[in-house]
């Protein structure tokens, strides 16, 4: 049974002998065979291949080079940054409330994390008397979310049909959105239409107008925190023949995105494009500009929005991805924490943080990182791997080969239909249902009872093991005072 | 009255049906055991066919007007008032192997070991789950009313 279900053949059978024999430099750690052995046979370690202790020139630095010598070509990865970046996550620490304001208990009194994400009007005029009032503009257009999650955008073609559908079923019945990527929006996902968030990234793949009609929101990409500063890459393995379809694009290429929107050079180009798709709607759809975690996200921010931006995606450096340059994946881009930090209050310091919603994305791994990233200014967060990790990923970063054992980033149908959608959709509910009560908890541990007396409340954490100017940028005061 | 049914577009062809239907119908019910020590070997009921990407497992249909029945000249082939099923007395059987060429399913294997039939599905004898619908890791098999 481990023979057929690892599709790196590490395991097979020697007819001679008898046994089964496994192929140890093949193995990329995915835990299928062990996770469906029935006697639990099987289990993963590092094969001990030691180099001399070496602090600079590590075993990783000199299997690369080796590799680069003898390929000439560009290293490629799949998921996140794995390197030991600071994790600001877990430097951030939450309040409870004790004898100056009473807790709640989420299990006996009602808790709101009902989210709307969207531009907010300057003021509110109402119109009406008695208990009758109603607002005198129409507001501009909102996503409603039940829950501040949503599912980040992965590529149709990156991830299997399957992985697209049980993303999709879980937004529609958790009352939330997922993001198609930028792999276009295959026709039988189309009846979950309002649930879903399309992409218009720089290769424009499967853009056009039922595509734009379909959903509930617009997303313009103009980088992602995995590779900040590139396009998107589907290895030509993955383009089979419905990926061809959805994507416009001819079989078996490599489809790889441009590194600008070509009609985009500067802040004008995107208000135009903005306006483009919003007059394009009928300005019925909220238009979010995803962006990668840089330098000066600050300064990028407050243009999007004055350029016309009702949502602002931000996505850290330990975003993931189908398939990027390791090199780009593990050096380029900023952690998510000081980013959103400082988006959130240049906003504010602006005057404009009520002209677009902050969704903040790249490697949150549990509801405390959420419920964090909340305090520090965000509407909500996409999750994008833990979703994965839901439907089966063990995280071996070999995405890009095609040849995912769980049935997630494959086009090979043989390997796709691994993933039950049925199976998948249940644990996705399960994982953001979980993280919600969660929530709940660490809301009512603090004594409030809505999610938007969190959201920009820095008063509610405190750092730990931060310099001071890590602290001043995230305007987070030190644990003790 | 209620069946195994199939859905093969979530069938992963990985055979731990067969494995659990071994171990279910084993003397030591210890997978260790019934694989390595057990001798002989007992036949799985079900049986995964497989071409390229399509698999399925198939077992005994527990036909309503059973083939096997009518074609079983020692009478060792019953059938269940209860559940319907088509059960098989081993001590009846003669191993004339007629029921095995007139099952339209193929899901009746001989036992080359004691010249009888061995291996077909008995719904797992009153089990709330037959072991195969409950072990497949995909959830590819179903037990419902007909």
């Amino acid at each position: 049974m481990c023979i057929r279900q690892c599709a790196f053949e590490g395991h097979s059978y020697d007819p001679e002998k008898n046994e089964v024999i496994s192929k140890e430099d093949v193995c990329v750690g995915c835990h299928r065979c062990v996770t469906l052995c029935p006697t639990n046979a099987l289990t993963i370690r590092q094969t001990p291949l030691d180099f001399r202790a070496n602090a600079n020139w590590t075993a990783r630095a000199i299997r690369d080079i080796i590799k680069q010598s003898e390929t000439g070509g560009v290293l490629l990865t799949g998921m996140g940054n794995d390197r030991p970046y600071p994790i600001y996550w877990d430097h951030l620490l939450i309040n409870a409330s004790q004898v100056t304001n009473p807790s709640i208990d989420p299990l006996r009194e009602p808790m709101e994390l009902r989210t709307y994400l969207g531009r907010k009007p300057e003021r509110l005029e109402l119109d009406g008397n008695g208990g009758n009032y109603r607002p005198k503009e129409p507001l501009p257009p909102q996503l409603k979310l039940e829950t501040p999650i949503l599912f980040s955008a992965m590529s149709y073609g990156a991830i299997s049909y399957n992985a697209c559908e049980s993303l999709a079923r879980s937004a529609h019945a958790l009352g939330i959105y997922y993001n198609t990527g930028e792999g276009g929006l295959h026709p039988n996902l189309y009846k979950y239409g309002k649930n879903t968030i399309v992409q218009v990234a720089s290769g424009r793949f499967g853009v056009h107008k039922e595509y734009l009609d379909a959903a509930a929101a617009i997303e313009i990409k103009i980088g992602q925190g995995a590779k900040p500063g590139i396009g998107g890459h589907l290895p030509g393995e993955k383009v089979v023949e419905d990926i061809s379809k959805t994507r416009m694009i001819p079989k078996g290429t490599d489809a790889l995105s441009p590194a600008p929107q070509h009609d985009i050079y500067s802040i004008e180009d995107l208000r135009m494009l903005i306006y483009a798709l919003k007059e394009a709607t009928q300005y019925t759809k909220p238009i979010s500009v995803k962006i990668a975690a840089v330098h000066n996200s600050a300064a990028i921010a407050s243009g999007m929005v004055r350029a016309g931006a009702d949502i602002i995606a931000l996505d850290g450096f330990r975003g993931g991805t189908g398939a990027a340059p390791t090199v780009i994946r593990d050096n380029v881009g900023i952690p998510i924490e000081l980013a959103l930090a400082s988006v959130d209050q240049r906003l504010r310091d602006e005057g404009i943080r009520h002209q677009a919603s902050i969704v903040v994305a790249g490697g949150f791994r549990n509801s405390a990182d959420i419920f964090k990233a909340i305090a520090l200014g965000a509407d909500a967060v996409y999750i994008g791997t833990s979703a994965l990790i839901a439907m089966g990923c063990h995280v071996c970063q070999k995405c890009y080969t095609g040849n995912c054992n769980w049935g997630i980033a494959t086009q090979d149908p043989y390997l796709e239909k691994r993933l039950n959608p049925d199976i998948a959709t249940e644990r996705l509910i399960n994982l953001i249902h979980a993280w919600s009560h969660e929530i709940k908890e660490m809301l009512g541990g603090m004594g409030i009872n809505a999610v938007e007396s969190l959201r920009g409340n820095r008063l509610a954490l405190r750092g730990i093991g931060l310099t001071d100017t890590e602290l001043d940028i995230l305007k987070v005061l030190p644990a003790g005072r | 009255m209620k069946r195994i049914f199939v859905k093969e577009e979530v069938c992963i062809g990985c055979r731990l049906c067969e494995i659990h239907c071994v171990v279910e119908h084993s003397k030591s019910k210890n997978i260790i055991k019934a694989f390595k020590d057990e001798n002989p070997r007992i036949l799985p009921r079900i049986f995964v066919e497989e071409k390229g990407k399509v698999s399925f497992g198939l077992q005994c249909r527990h036909c309503e007007e059973p083939y096997c029945l009518e074609a079983c000249m020692s009478g060792a082939l019953y059938k269940d008032e209860k559940t319907g099923a088509v059960l098989h007395n081993r001590e009846q059987c003669v191993g004339c192997w007629m029921c095995v060429m007139v099952c339209p399913y193929g899901v009746i294997r001989r036992d080359l070991n004691e010249k009888k039939i061995a291996s077909k599905c008995d719904l797992c004898l009153g089990k709330e789950i037959p072991v195969c619908v409950a072990r497949c890791p995909n959830e590819a098999l179903e037990y419902r009313e007909v």
